[in-house]
């Protein structure tokens, strides 16, 4: 069953006007919580998430990281306005292991979810503690009481949240039952802030983990195997020691490092390790034609994920369809390399890290170098764009194992381009293949969703140790077991059950237990796949069932919000029924609910094709979005912008070339992305829900989007394309 | 081996040692201490190093120290401050232009130069000016709303 059906089918034909009436009982907004909302389950100590400072601030404390989403600005929205202070006088402080509580990784859109909602009613009961004090010492009753800023005033009475003694009131277990504002007493929840971030990153502050210098910091490069199990049969070390402004070079096993006085000198002195080393490599290349006949001759573990209508077969069925899908290897890509600065001090480790997860990984790391964990420290550090799992874990155990061997001096090391390209996670490459029946009326009477995947998390867990220069030391460490993300999140089966309500369905996941090449955790894991496969079939459907494509999907919908997100994205696009396909012009549509849980994001693309050249000009995006209660309206748009023109990129352009156990695109040459003159024009709607519990929304773009694309391009041509990338010569093949 | 090198960036003059070949970045980043102009990919290729040689464009990861001697060096750190905002500047926090902002410093010296050249650019000709400039996290037609704006604000 779907998992947000709230109210009966509705066969509602106009999809002209935009309709946003519902009733729900509210979630999170205003009722009384039943349990601990959000991360504050795992970490219930009030003063784990705030302090009252001396200096007339107030710090917050949050387990989630900046990444370039703006997750900051918006949870120091949040803390202001349930603590009734101005946001200036929130100081946030991140992803340290010394200081913050352990939430986890900082993915899935999970963070003003979860992580929101802790600090919320972390906040919310604080404040209450904060005025039983005040009315204490003012000798009033709390209801009698006023908060501005964070002074307490009762008639002329008042005290401000400085001059309460509350520490000792903070130290312990928040409990259930505090009630945040009701949404129309927000003074900042559901505003634009400015992001806290932007003035330093456009006047050159110092912004990120690459921006960081310590006293004597030296600066350290490393240089991977040609491939996978590459072996290192000969090293000259003494030839690399020689090189000016070496301070060391470190090799253990087959990771070879070096360290020197003065960046450019560690990039020369990486040559001089590459031209040191001699390597032997054992394995056998796979060519890339075959990659998903190789995977589908991989291991598996079969899952069906979600049955529905039982064994009964459809008694009427008119016609039968089936398809294929493919998606590629894709990249991170992030526009600056991993970097990490490590030092060892006392027998303890310090690493500032772009780390989507600071506590995985010092645990990861303890393991690589056999330190005891409580002498191990991570601090987040802003990097380049996170888009999931990439190098920042890896680079992170770089810089320790070349600080270890620099005397207690710091160690600054960032990835060249190719170690990015050439080492970070990839996403996943996929298989979906779908069938359907349709009933008399051309309605979906079966259908069957079978998805191929690796592991869409290799991340630091708690099953091995997974940081690459942990498998190549001499005494290596193994690589954890892929993991398989059960439902309702999913991994490769994410977003693969239908959010269509069918009489019959059957999700089978076919988990490849190992992958040819490195994979993780990319932005919607295999939600991107799975839509685009299951939004392009749609529009398959309707053609066969002779109904507009918009029209076809809101008669297999029960969500009155999946309605009012696929009318508001059609209307605002001025769609019409039954333009003639073929010219050359086209447009689609995509939908789709993220992990069936999160946001809802209807999007309508088009598109003009040149057959001779087989280039697709994407013209205008128009989406809706309904993430629930809004914190920054601005944030959430500029998300969903960039997810729109990422998807639009990894759709039209992007696959990653192997070749053997090796990555072989290695720059930006080899793995082109989407530029300033392929930028179509973009509006995005948000569609606010005050008083809804807030929704995921960083990655509800990725599938829609690629699925409009598929659409728009399917529309314009006439012809249906159904592996990714779109390319100009999969367009060119196809009109010959 | 290291040479005198004397370079003027952001006004004022500086005398170092390093090798003559030393790619401009590095001596910008770690010799001066300048955030802005950042490591990207070193071949040229995503714009993220970008700095002012005189009045062009140059991706100083593959420009030598040597080739900048002859001309005023400006970083984004001495087109402006947080306290006197240049308009480019100005205009990426009004549109709020950003989101990982790593690539960002590249775009606003890539604006700057063609600002420079061509007061009252169009639509085309910033996306063509920034054809080679690489943003991962999809902020483009924001970058381009803040060039644009920018440049209004700088013919008034």
């Amino acid at each position: 069953m779907t998992a947000s059906a709230v109210s009966r089918r509705r066969f509602n034909k106009s999809v002209g006007a935009l309709t946003i009436a519902f009733s729900m009982a509210p979630l999170a907004g205003t009722a009384e919580p039943m349990t601990l909302p959000g991360s504050l389950a795992k970490n219930r100590r009030l003063n784990a998430w705030l302090r009252i400072d001396a200096d007339g601030t107030i710090t917050i404390f949050t387990g989630k990281v900046e990444l370039g989403q703006g997750i900051l600005t918006a949870l120091r929205q949040i803390a202001a306005d349930e603590l009734d202070v101005t946001p200036a006088k929130i100081v946030m402080v991140s992803g340290d292991t010394a200081q913050t509580p352990d939430e986890g990784f900082t993915s899935g859109s999970r963070s003003i979810e979860h992580g929101g909602a802790a600090i919320r009613h972390a906040c919310v009961e604080a404040r209450a503690i904060l005025l039983a004090l005040a009315a204490e010492k003012l000798g009033v009753t709390p209801d009698k009481l006023t908060v501005v800023d964070g002074a307490v005033t009762s008639g002329d009475k008042r005290l401000s949240y400085w001059e309460i003694s509350v520490e000792a009131q903070l130290h312990r277990h928040t409990r259930v039952g505090a009630a945040p504002k009701p949404s129309d007493r927000h003074r900042l929840i559901g505003k634009s802030m400015p992001r806290l971030d932007i003035p330093a990153k456009v006047t050159g502050g110092a912004s990120y983990v690459q921006d960081i210098r310590l006293p004597g910091m030296l600066f350290g490069r490393i240089l991977r195997p040609p491939s996978y199990h590459a072996a290192l049969v000969a090293f000259d070390e003494a030839q690399v020691r020689k090189l000016p402004g070496v301070v060391t070079v470190v090799r253990d096993g087959r990771f070879l490092g070096v360290v020197a006085e003065r960046e450019e000198q560690a990039i020369v002195a990486r040559q001089g390790l590459a031209r040191a080393a001699s390597w032997r490599d054992a394995s056998s290349p796979p060519a890339f034609q075959d990659i998903y006949a190789r995977l589908r001759s991989l291991p598996v573990d079969d899952h069906v994920v979600s049955r529905k209508g039982g064994d009964t077969p459809p008694s009427v069925v008119t016609s039968s369809h089936s398809a294929t899908y493919t998606r590629p290897y894709t990249a991170h890509a992030s526009i600056g390399p991993s970097c990490a600065v490590a030092r060892f001090e006392n027998g303890r480790l310090t690493v500032w890290t772009h780390s989507q997860g600071v506590f995985p990984l010092r645990n990861d790391l303890a393991k690589a170098l056999d330190m005891d964990v409580t002498k191990v420290r991570c601090i987040h550090a802003q990097g380049s764009g996170c888009y999931g799992h990439n190098g920042a874990d890896d680079v992170a155990l770089d810089a320790a194992l070349l600080a270890r061997a620099c005397n207690g001096r710091p160690v600054k090391v960032q990835w060249m381009r190719d170690d990015e390209f050439g080492w970070e996670p990839n996403g996943p490459a996929m298989i979906v293949e779908l069938h359907a029946e349709l009933g008399e009326a051309g309605e979906i009477v079966d259908w069957s969703h079978d998805v191929w995947s690796s592991s869409h998390t290799t991340r630091p867990q708690a099953d091995g140790c997974n940081l690459l220069a942990a498998w190549h030391l001499e005494r290596p460490k193994s690589p954890g077991t892929p993991e398989i993300i059960p439902q309702p999140a999913g991994g490769g089966d994410r977003n693969a059950i239908p959010l269509y309500d069918l009489p019959r369905h059957r999700v089978t996941h076919h988990f490849i237990r190992q992958s040819p090449i490195r994979v993780s955790a990319l932005r919607s894991l295999g939600a991107y796949a799975n839509i685009f496969a299951i939004e392009t079939f749609m529009d398959d459907l309707a053609k066969a069932a002779r109904v507009d494509s918009v029209e076809y999907r809101m008669r297999h919908l029960d969500d009155e919000r999946a309605f009012a997100a696929i009318k508001a994205a059609a209307s605002y696009a001025g769609w019409q029924p039954g333009l003639p396909g073929g010219t050359g012009r086209g447009r689609g549509f995509g939908f789709a609910q993220y992990k069936n849980s999160a946001a809802y994001l209807a999007v309508v693309v088009e598109v003009e094709v040149h057959r001779r050249t087989g280039e697709v000009h994407v013209r205008r995006v128009t989406a809706a979005i309904d993430a629930g209660e809004i914190v920054n309206p601005d944030g959430l748009v500029n998300q969903t912008e960039g997810g729109i023109v990422q998807a639009i990129s990894w759709t039209l352009k992007e696959q990653v070339r192997f070749a053997a156990d090796r990555v072989t695109s290695r720059d930006w040459s080899d793995y082109p992305i989407i530029a300033f003159p392929e930028i179509p024009e973009i509006n995005v709607t948000i569609l606010d829900r005050p008083g809804e519990k807030s929704l995921g929304a960083g990655e509800a773009a990725q599938g829609p989007t690629a699925a409009a694309i598929g659409n728009a391009i399917a529309h314009a041509t006439g012809v249906r394309l159904r592996d990714l990338p779109i390319t100009p010569d999969r367009i060119k093949g196809v009109f010959g | 081996m290291a040479d005198a090198i004397e370079l003027t960036v952001n006004g004022k003059a500086y005398r170092l040692s390093v090798p003559r070949e030393t790619p401009l970045l590095y001596v910008l980043r770690n010799d001066l201490e300048l955030n802005g102009a950042k490591f990207g990919c070193g071949l040229g290729q995503c714009g993220a190093c970008t700095v002012l040689v005189g009045s062009q464009a140059v991706r100083s990861c593959s420009f030598p120290v040597d080739a900048a001697r002859e001309k005023p060096i400006t970083t984004i750190e001495g087109l402006g401050s947080p306290e006197r905002l240049h308009p480019l500047q100005q205009a990426f926090i009004d549109e709020q232009a950003v989101q990982c902002g790593y690539c960002i410093n590249g775009m606003v010296m890539t604006a700057a130069a063609l600002l420079m050249r061509d007061p009252h650019p169009d639509g085309a000709a910033i996306r063509r000016e920034l054809a080679t400039n690489l943003c991962r996290c999809g902020t483009h037609a924001r970058i381009l709303r803040a060039i644009a704006r920018a440049g209004r604000e700088m013919a008034q």
